[in-house]
């Protein structure tokens, strides 16, 4: 077992082996699981009140503050609202994208549709935020649009309804809720795509040759062979969300959100300790969701 | 191709109703750029007054004679630069340890080369910030370097792995039957064809450090990449057509990358 | 004389799974040597051992006599065809065959007007600055041939080389490949699941299975005198009797194999000659097979044979159920071990 190994892609040579992986899993071991240890870690010590120094003392107090202030609570419920609302609304939203570009287009206007969604993708984050505040904002665009088709009347009830409405859409949670679905609507056509692209044509025509209407087929056999993709992007768009802290801080009503809460106490506030113990919900979010779906079945046709 | 789709029955194409929503989904993406695109050239500087009032090329000018966002674009790109260089490095070396071998825990091992694009921005950044507190560090330009480099590693690893893991192991295994010591190999069979997906994966790393914003708040200090600059407007605007502007620009710099990793990854027959 | 090819003992496992379990063979210089089996039966790890794609675990392998078990690849004076061309598709086909000299240093000019020979050698001149891609099937085939053969090897390895060809492609390029290497004189080892493949291009076959040699043996060897049941049924079709229905048949219990267009179909009470075995029985199915007829019949002891027709008249007038009697000359039938 000489130098042929080196590269060979079945090798067997472990010092070769070692040499590779070395680097890199040094890298990640140390600057981003070290990063993400001491983090945790951070969220065992408290605060003093009193002089603003974080004890190193491992306590538990961090998570009873987290987890007993009623403000608390609201943020972490307003957050999961969100993301769910807006893991709905992308999946309704992406499924005819996702269906016409995997099994309608032909490989020309198939390719045209990657390049259109996954070019905004990639567009700048920030860019795209700030769009969306010229978009909302009072003169801007969107109400522009409503009042040529007229319908600014609806916009205004819209606006005034509790909770979600406000000012104007700028400064309202539905104007921060269609920004949230804008962002991650790609995340969620592209998995959905992927696996509506898996699943055979003659898996239609077989069900068309039994009978089903089109409508039937889709019910029984496209959208459960969908569920995994479904799954899929909905783990992006929830986490997403859960996890971002510049939407709710540029576009949307003053309410609180994890991830401005996280910003905010490690910034000003100075407050590390409870920043982290912040920034472990969205992770047993996750979790949870992951755990859910699973249960649920959505990862068994795959 | 076309020929084949008209004669297809009727209910094996796709209803109005799909194409339409098909269509409007495609629109939605895009209007937001082409409103940037367009208030980049307004007269109006003071309201977000649309349609606007009229159209001028005023703005790019005092854009350009700012030397703030100069900058701040030069930090951006030289960030960037670095970064994609050190993930390049240590993307590839991870994704040939990888490819093909099956050991014990290798699954936790792909699992952490996925980590830092699955969890969301702002745990890496705090993290990364707890981190730097904790040794001591001052943050500045190589801790956003750091944290960069560790998302854009992710990205050039699963770009070079995908590529490796289509080469069949039998090229590897002819190349050497024909008389390849190892380093020829590389040089002359895996080199040719992990190229464009190391150039794809570089071009996208650096598209992402470029226009990083989440990470970055936490990890940079004082320093102000050209993200942190359009952020700061946003809060506290000094002239608003100039952020447009730059908006502008922004899209431009990361959109040529990106498309041509595009281009680079397609599959080879649909390469125009 | 020095086997151009020896394999010692040689064991290898993967995991659980032993696919090759102290295996021992020699090939003569300048033969044509077939490995045949089923999927999964070692044969495939034999020739990766000799290739230097894998060593073994134990036992050892010898090319001309020098012990290379351990040596790479590239230092091994044998060339291989894959199963999958394994052609680069980077490189145009003259750069493909012209690969191997240029590890070697050899000159551009040279390697070029090197690389046009050996493809004029498998008739495709005029085809170097094409990309693999652009060619069918059987020229990918071609290329690897001659990228293979370009270092002058002293052995040629192929692994399933018309595998992925269809029938009559496959039947060309058998005759093609017999003639290459009478030309050539070089060693071919080739691995193959196709028995009738193996019989038609082999001087010599070694009959693998669950990772051990069932016989090697000649082609006509290995058809005629079958030494196992495994073999005789893998190599042609057999009827293979157990020796409590040979105790029946013949008086002695010991198994054998007879090839069913041994047997022959005779009116039941016909006479038959001396030291011929005679059974009755009942016509189960006919199937036409073309130039023969494969009719299988039920003897009283359950037994079911299979017969050839070749009589296709005389085929038609059998029918299911209709008596019949069998008869062959027991000195055609292979006696089998076990």
């Amino acid at each position: 077992m000489g130098t042929s190994r080196a590269f060979s892609l079945q090798g067997r040579s472990a010092f070769y082996f070692a040499l590779l992986l070395a680097p890199p899993l040094l890298w990640l071991g140390i600057v981003y699981l070290g990063s993400l240890l001491t983090l945790l870690l951070q969220s065992f010590y408290a605060i003093d009140e009193f002089t603003a120094r974080v004890v190193p003392e491992p306590t538990l107090a961090t998570y009873e503050v987290l987890l007993t202030q009623p403000a608390h609570i609201d943020i972490i419920v307003r957050t999961v609202a969100m993301a769910i609302a807006v893991t709905l609304a992308s999946a309704v939203i992406a499924f005819p994208v996702a269906l016409y570009m995997a099994r309608y287009a032909g490989p020309r206007l198939k390719a045209l549709f990657y390049v259109g969604i996954l070019l905004p993708m990639w567009t700048s984050y920030l860019v795209k935020v700030y769009a969306w505040r010229l978009i909302l904002a009072k003169q801007g665009i969107a109400s522009w649009g409503f009042e040529q088709l007229g319908l600014m009347g609806a916009l205004d009830r819209a606006l005034a309804v509790p909770v979600v409405g406000g000012p104007s859409l700028a400064s309202s949670y539905l104007g921060m809720f269609v920004v949230f679905v804008y962002m991650w609507l790609p995340f969620m056509i592209l998995p959905l795509a992927a696996a509506l692209e898996r699943v055979p044509n003659t898996l239609l025509q077989a069900s068309a040759d039994l009978g089903a209407t089109r409508g039937q087929t889709f019910r029984h056999v496209v959208l459960p062979l969908a569920l995994p993709g479904l799954a899929a992007g909905s783990i992006f768009t929830f986490s997403l969300t859960l996890g971002d802290y510049i939407i709710p801080s540029v576009v949307g009503a003053p309410g609180y959100f994890i991830g401005m809460m996280v910003y905010q106490q490690q910034g000003t506030a100075g407050n590390l300790p409870l920043a982290a113990a912040f920034s472990v919900v969205p992770i047993v979010l996750i979790g949870l969701y992951l755990a859910l779906a699973r249960r649920l079945g959505a990862f068994d046709a795959l | 191709m076309r020929s084949d789709r008209r004669r297809s029955p009727r209910w094996e194409r796709a209803s109005p109703f799909t194409t339409a929503c098909a269509a409007l989904g495609l629109l939605f993406l895009h209007m937001p750029v082409w409103v940037i695109a367009l208030y980049a050239f307004t007269t109006e500087d003071r309201t977000y007054q649309f349609p606007p009032p009229g159209l001028t090329l005023h703005w790019f000018e005092v854009a350009f004679a700012r030397s703030d966002i100069w900058a701040a674009m030069r930090l951006s790109l030289l960030v960037a630069a670095v970064a994609t260089l050190v993930a390049l490095v240590l993307g590839t070396l991870a994704a040939f340890a990888l490819a093909r071998r099956t050991f014990r825990g290798k699954e936790s091992i792909t699992l952490l080369f996925v980590l830092p694009i699955a969890l969301p921005g702002i745990l890496t950044g705090l993290a990364l910030l707890a981190g730097i507190r904790t040794l001591g560090l001052e943050p500045g330009f190589w801790t956003i370097v750091a944290g960069h480099a560790t998302f854009c590693l992710v990205i050039v690893y699963n770009n070079v792995v995908a590529r490796l893991r289509r080469i069949p192991p039998s090229w590897v295994e002819a190349s050497s039957d024909l008389g390849a010591r190892g380093h020829q190999t590389f040089r002359y069979v895996l080199l040719p064809q992990i190229a464009s997906a190391l150039l794809a994966g570089g071009m996208l790393a650096f598209a992402l450090s470029f226009d990083e914003i989440i990470v970055t708040l936490f990890t940079a200090g004082h320093e102000r990449t050209l993200p942190i600059w359009f952020y700061n407007e946003l809060f506290r605007p000094r002239e608003r057509p100039v952020t447009n502007v730059v908006a502008v620009i922004v899209i431009l710099v990361t959109l040529v990358p990106i498309l041509g990793a595009y281009w680079l990854t397609k599959p080879e027959g649909d390469r125009g | 004389m020095t086997p151009a090819i020896e394999l010692r003992d040689a064991s290898r496992a993967f995991g659980n799974v032993v696919a090759l379990d102290r295996v021992s063979l020699a090939v003569a210089p300048g033969e044509f040597f077939a490995l045949l089996g089923p999927s999964g039966s070692g044969k495939t790890t034999c020739l990766r051992l000799i290739a230097g794609f894998d060593q073994p675990d134990s036992g050892c392998v010898l090319l001309g006599g020098n012990d290379v078990t351990n040596a790479p690849p590239f230092a091994r004076d044998v060339n291989t065809v894959f199963q999958d061309y394994a052609l680069f598709p980077h490189m145009s086909v003259a750069e493909n065959v012209a690969y191997g000299p240029k590890l070697r240093g050899v000159p551009a000019r040279e390697r070029r007007s090197r690389a046009h020979e050996m493809l004029e050698l498998v008739r495709l001149d005029g085809f170097g600055s094409r990309r693999p891609h652009e060619l069918s099937g059987g020229q990918k085939q071609r290329v690897a041939l001659a990228r293979a053969l370009i270092n002058q090897p002293k052995v040629l390895l192929l692994d399933e080389p018309l595998g992925a060809l269809d029938l009559k492609l496959r039947e060309e390029m058998q005759t093609e490949l017999k003639g290459l290497q009478q030309r050539l004189g070089i060693t071919f080892v080739f691995v193959t699941h196709d028995q009738g493949e193996a019989l038609s291009m082999a001087d010599r076959v070694a009959v693998f299975s669950a990772g051990r040699i069932e016989q090697l043996d000649t082609p006509r060897t290995l058809y005629v005198r079958p030494r196992t049941a495994f073999v005789a049924n893998f190599v042609g079709s057999a009827n293979v009797v157990t020796a409590e229905t040979a105790r029946e048949l013949t008086g002695r219990a010991d198994a054998f194999a007879i090839r069913p267009e041994l047997i022959e179909i005779v009116a039941p009470g016909a006479p038959v000659g001396d030291g011929d075995v005679v059974c009755d029985g009942v016509v189960v199915d006919v199937l036409y097979h073309g130039a023969t007829s494969r009719c299988r019949v039920r003897l009283s002891s359950g037994t079911v044979l299979a017969v050839d027709q070749p009589d296709a008249a005389a085929a038609a007038a059998l029918t299911t159920g209709s008596s019949v009697r069998l008869t062959w000359r027991q000195a055609l039938a292979a006696p089998l071990e076990g």
